[in-house]
């Protein structure tokens, strides 16, 4: 097992990772407007229930401690970067790890709270509201979901001494993935949750 | 050749007090829809909460008040393009 990164090369002739920086806050910059348009959907339908349940089926006590654990989601993620920036190969596992136990634990949160819907009388199909709904929070699980994938599979190329700077999975660049499916759900617990009870 | 001047990242001591400001502004959030005096200014009030975990989020934690003005730019355009993306949807549809 190692417990060293992989060496960074910082003056490769060929480094790519700035592009590839770039590349990635062009892709959330348009990750922005998907979810954007999903909020914006949400607002528009958010009072079409065809007389079944609305927001007032909302828990928010519930969804506020799976945002609090999101967020601090964050808070690991970081220190996972800073742990892999000083080549510190457990600490970066650690954190890792810890964020990816986060992150399952919003996720069964999240499947927790649309088993209770569904109970309640609320699915995809039951009214716009619902579509919109479910949509919106559905592909933001989706999100987490792929992020909870990248950094388990961090975690395991780390083991191996494969976590590199340079190519495949990048700590900096699953991290900035992870930290954006936070703002989005920020985002989302304020219109989505917050604003309608 | 040219370099972008960067300021250094925070330390991790600084990471958890930003993670505990964030967590006692997402409480003050909870708390604003049961405290009813606060009705008349509740959305104001919950968006500009928001909006200070948003940013601080995107400012320490994705690194974006430290890094190339480049990334700065290439986010935002997404990020406040949502702006006239909701006005256009909702005024369309009769929703403001």
């Amino acid at each position: 097992m190692s417990s060293q990164v992989a060496p960074v090369e910082a003056h490769d002739h060929h480094d790519i990772r700035p592009i590839r920086k770039a590349a990635m806050w062009v892709f959330l910059g348009s990750e922005c407007m998907f979810f954007g348009s999903m909020i914006a959907t949400f607002l528009l339908y958010r009072n079409d229930t065809a007389d079944g349940p609305g927001s007032e089926i909302f828990d928010i006590p519930f969804t506020s401690a799976s945002s609090f654990v999101l967020l601090m989601s964050s808070l690991t993620m970081v220190l996972a970067h800073n742990s892999f920036e000083k080549r510190d190969g457990r600490g970066t596992r650690i954190w890792l790890a810890a964020t990816a136990l986060l992150g399952i634990t919003f996720l069964a949160g999240q499947i927790y709270e649309f088993t209770e819907f569904v109970h309640k009388g609320l699915t995809l199909s039951t009214s716009p509201f619902g579509s919109s709904f479910f949509m919106l929070t559905g592909f933001h699980g989706a999100h987490v979901a792929l992020g909870v994938v990248m950094l388990l599979a961090m975690v395991f190329l780390s083991l191996d001494g494969r976590l590199h700077e340079e190519r495949g999975l990048n700590v900096e660049l699953v991290g900035l993935y992870w930290h954006f499916v936070d703002i989005v759900w920020i985002v989302i617990f304020t219109v989505v949750y917050l604003l309608q009870v | 050749m040219a370099q972008t001047a960067h300021r250094s990242h925070p330390t991790p001591a600084m990471y958890w007090g930003i993670a505990l400001f964030l967590a006692v502004v997402t409480a003050l959030e909870v708390a604003v829809p049961y405290i009813s005096a606060l009705d008349p200014v509740r959305v104001p009030l919950l968006l500009i909460m928001g909006a200070i975990k948003f940013g601080t989020v995107v400012a320490f934690f994705m690194h974006l008040r430290y890094d190339k003005k480049l990334y700065r730019t290439l986010f935002l355009f997404g990020a406040i393009g949502v702006i006239p993306l909701f006005l256009v949807v909702l005024l369309t549809m009769n929703a403001l």
